[in-house]
């Protein structure tokens, strides 16, 4: 690692971000950004969501242009008509979730565009396959180049972006959180191919949050926080605590609320929750009062259980009881009578209503309770959206305001307020706090400690592990769709979350 | 794993259905009838199907790209009235000057639909719709502004007339145009970049643009040539029926599609063959000449096509589910 660090002290970056700047409407996503990528590095982008390190992604890859600032490849600067004009300068981004053509084969998807082609331009498809599996094969990956990636696995589809990028001879490579959803086997499946990629060159650009992962890959690790560049230095240079700290500019513990519920009796229990290929044999419980975290893996099967709950996923076997009560399978409706509440993954596609008014919004669970003679009263709808607005301290102009004209934590807020209208025993909250500010999750990890106080059994869903350990009283923890581990507020440590998250327990 | 080819092999399964289902309508129609199978009436079944199956090569597509067309009646309609009134002016016109007018014509409004897809960036399902009314009230504004509600064959050339109903070895010649742009169409989407990304853009549009595929030029293109085809099947409908009016190829669109949505193009795009397409094209039509031999009155015959598409798009969805669940419970025993 010295010996590298040494060599790119000479050797001219591939490719330099030099004060860059990208703003989008009021939001400032990247301040004055610098960065440079040397060939045989592999170079760690840190910082929290929303510090910005999508942004630097996109520019990168050509799919947002830098308001100021320079792009420079090999010392000459660019500037990126999209996509393409980024490829052609030997730039590949690989993303978290790779976008292929499910109804092509793999061949085609690694190579579409630049298929190899005989007399007449027509593509030459023997030399098309036998080029990919030679790919693959150079790669240690076999993969069978004729069928369709429809149903490959996510390392599959990453491991074919891969591909993509080296036979577009690509020598700066961008992995924007590659292992978020890969077991331990597939990550180190892919650490291997990535350093094969540096010794022959390239200059990588890789980030994670799992900050073990940025020790063992990164030669050097930037980090960013609200779009700035906080530090950059040779990996070897920087210990845990600091990176850490330069993440997150606080120290963690300020984030979350002091617990004071009192576990009271169980109000949801889930015995054997199983569907075929998406979890098996599922059982915990919840207890009025009390924050359970639901940790795993993205695809480990966590918001999968939350729906099928919640009845909106079949389910094959298993049953959810909510105060001693069996819940129908596969019916809301129920649920949401028998107390249950469920803020879903994504406000956006599934919370919110994005072009109706606030209030509107806030009342769509009930309406029975603000309407007569099944006519909707506008003035009880805007009490009670207001009652619930105020409650959560949702910042607004007007309550007719659409949602969409909200920030994020605002927006959040309104789902939260939705769903308390209804007075639910039991609230699931999936992800509540993804893409909105560190202020608004503060506000909403206070609103939720404050829920489990007044005797609410809440679930909570959540990928950041801080935001876990913060808050939860208790962490289950599950890996390819089962039930791993679970663990008491004293023993539940990032590692021992990450671990039995990745299969390592057991 | 499944097997490479499972599901290319699954789609050729899909063609292989369509003529099972052809050889089922046209057994039971000989039975009924056995002059059905005759020369002359393999002949009217391939000529029936003609056309529609010329549209349905040009819908297929735009199918594939996720787009869709519901303008070609109007289109075609437009075409047939044009090449009559060339005729009417100059009655010596070379047949080929009015050939390629009605693809010009065409291809001038499927460059409308596609650049209103395409640039402004409206659904096509849309704008579509919208130039559906307006290329047919051109139609009849022009009919009634030329005072010429219908044109009939003694105002045609010979020559024109032949075209429609004339034979090559005993094939008709529309049959044999069809043929011939069937197979240019489906070698080109095989073996040509640009066709192998018509199918990327509808597989996954966002993954085609990251891909540096110019998707909007790509769909503009695939309108023009779609609507140079239609073109090309209006004056076919010219030189075959040799009467137009304004009225022609009204309420086509929904048999074209439903000719493609039968020969398995996904509605949704992405995958799906022009072979295809035109084999549910002969499938409806052949279903049509039958329906009357078995007995069925003719005003079945909507309703027999409806449930043909209806068929087709449940046994697609079927498939698509079992495909699912397969992949599942494959990756439910890795895990185990």
């Amino acid at each position: 690692m010295q010996a590298v660090s040494a060599l790119t002290a000479k050797v001219p970056p591939l490719l330099e971000l030099r004060d860059v700047h990208k703003s989008f409407a009021a939001v400032h996503a990247l301040r004055g950004v610098s960065l440079a990528l040397h060939p045989g590095e592999v170079h760690g982008l840190a910082g929290e969501n929303g510090a910005g390190k999508s942004t630097v992604v996109r520019v990168i890859g050509g799919e947002h242009r830098p308001d100021s600032g320079v792009v420079l490849v090999d010392d000459a600067p660019v500037g990126f008509s999209g996509p393409r004009d980024a490829q052609r300068h030997g730039i590949a981004v690989i993303h978290q979730e790779p976008t292929q053509f499910p109804d092509l084969t793999v061949a085609e998807n690694v190579f579409m565009g630049r298929q190899p082609v005989r007399s007449f331009r027509r593509i030459d498809r023997a030399s098309m396959n036998a080029k990919a599996a030679e790919l693959f094969e150079s790669l240690g990956v076999p993969i069978d180049p004729w069928r369709v990636t429809r149903g490959l696995s996510i390392a599959d589809q990453q491991i074919i972006e891969i591909g993509k990028a080296l036979s577009a001879e690509a020598r700066i490579i961008v992995m924007d959180e590659p292992t978020a959803a890969l077991s331990t086997v597939e990550t180190e499946r892919l650490f291997r191919v990535a350093k094969r990629l540096a010794e022959n060159g390239a200059a990588l650009l890789f980030i994670s949050h799992r900050l073990e992962e940025m020790y063992e890959i990164c030669h050097r690790v930037t980090v960013l926080r609200d779009g700035a560049l906080v530090t950059s230095s040779p990996m070897a240079d920087i210990d845990r605590d600091t990176l850490v700290r330069s993440m997150v500019g606080r120290s963690v513990e300020q984030l979350y609320p002091e617990q004071t519920g009192e576990a009271g009796a169980e109000a949801l229990v889930v015995a054997g929750l199983t569907r075929a290929g998406v979890f098996a044999d599922v059982s915990f419980s919840v207890r009025r009062g009390e924050i359970v975290g639901l940790a795993g893996l993205v695809g480990s099967g966590r918001s999968e259980v939350a729906r099928a709950i919640f009845g909106v996923d079949p389910l094959d076997a298993g049953q959810v009881l909510v105060d001693g009560e069996r819940l129908p399978l596969g019916d809301p409706r129920a649920a949401i009578r028998a107390g249950v509440a469920m803020v879903p993954e994504d406000r956006r596609e599934q919370g919110l209503i994005l072009d109706l008014s606030i209030e509107r919004n806030a009342t769509l669970p009930r309406l029975g309770a603000v309407s007569r003679w099944g006519l909707v009263s506008r003035a009880k709808e805007r009490s009670l959206a207001a009652k619930w607005a105020d409650r959560l301290g949702v910042k607004r102009r007007r309550l007719t305001d659409p949602v969409a004209t909200l920030s994020g934590g605002n927006q959040q807020k309104v789902v939260l307020g939705k769903w308390l209208a209804t007075e639910p025993g039991v609230l699931i909250v999936d992800e509540p706090t993804r893409g909105i500010d560190i202020g608004a999750k503060v506000e909403v990890h206070a609103l939720l400690a404050e829920l489990a106080a007044s005797g609410i059994a809440v679930l909570m869903i959540s990928s950041e592990l801080p935001e876990v350990l913060g808050m939860a009283d208790r962490v289950l923890v599950m890996h390819e769709g089962r039930l791993t581990e679970e663990l008491s507020k004293e023993d539940a440590t990032e590692e021992s979350v990450l671990q039995a998250a990745t299969g390592g327990a057991s | 794993m499944i097997k490479p080819s499972s599901r290319e092999s699954a789609f050729a399964g899909r063609e292989l259905g369509i003529v099972v289902a052809l050889v089922a309508v046209v057994v039971a129609a000989t039975i009924a009838r056995p002059s059905f199978l005759s020369g002359q009436g393999i002949h009217d079944l391939f000529l029936n199907a003609s056309i529609i199956g010329l549209l349905a090569i040009g819908q297929a597509l735009l199918v594939i790209t996720r787009n869709i067309d519901l303008s070609v009646g109007s289109v075609m309609g437009l075409t047939a009235y044009l090449s009559g009134q060339l005729f009417l002016v100059d009655k010596d016109l070379p047949v080929i000057v009015v050939v390629l007018a009605g693809i010009g014509l065409g291809a001038v409004c499927g460059a409308i639909n596609g650049a209103l897809v395409a640039i402004a960036k409206v659904p096509a399902l849309v704008v579509t719709l919208g130039t559906l009314y307006v290329f047919r009230g051109i139609d009849y504004a022009w009919a009634s502004a030329t005072d010429t509600t219908q044109i009939n064959a003694y105002q045609m050339p010979q020559g024109f007339l032949d075209l429609g109903s004339g034979s090559l070895l005993g094939i008709p010649n529309l049959t044999l145009i069809t043929l011939v742009v069937l197979g240019l169409t489906a070698y080109a989407l095989h073996n040509f970049r640009a066709g192998r990304e018509l199918y990327a853009i509808g597989s996954n549009p966002d993954a085609a643009r990251l891909a540096g595929i110019p998707t909007g030029r790509r769909v503009f293109s695939a309108f023009v040539i779609s609507g140079g085809l239609v073109g090309l099947g209006g004056v076919m409908h010219a030189a075959y029926f040799g009467t137009i009016n304004a009225s022609v190829g009204t309420g086509r669109e929904l048999a074209v599609v439903a000719a493609v949505v039968v020969g398995g193009v996904a509605i949704f795009g992405g995958s799906g063959t022009v072979l295809g397409a035109v084999l549910g094209a002969l499938l409806l039509t052949t279903i049509t000449s039958a329906l009357p031999i078995l007995g069925v009155p003719a005003f079945w015959q909507r309703a027999v096509d409806g449930a043909a598409l209806l068929v087709a798009i449940s046994l697609d969805r079927a498939f698509m589910v079992r495909l699912a669940e397969r992949l599942r419970a494959e990756r439910a025993v890795r895990r185990a």
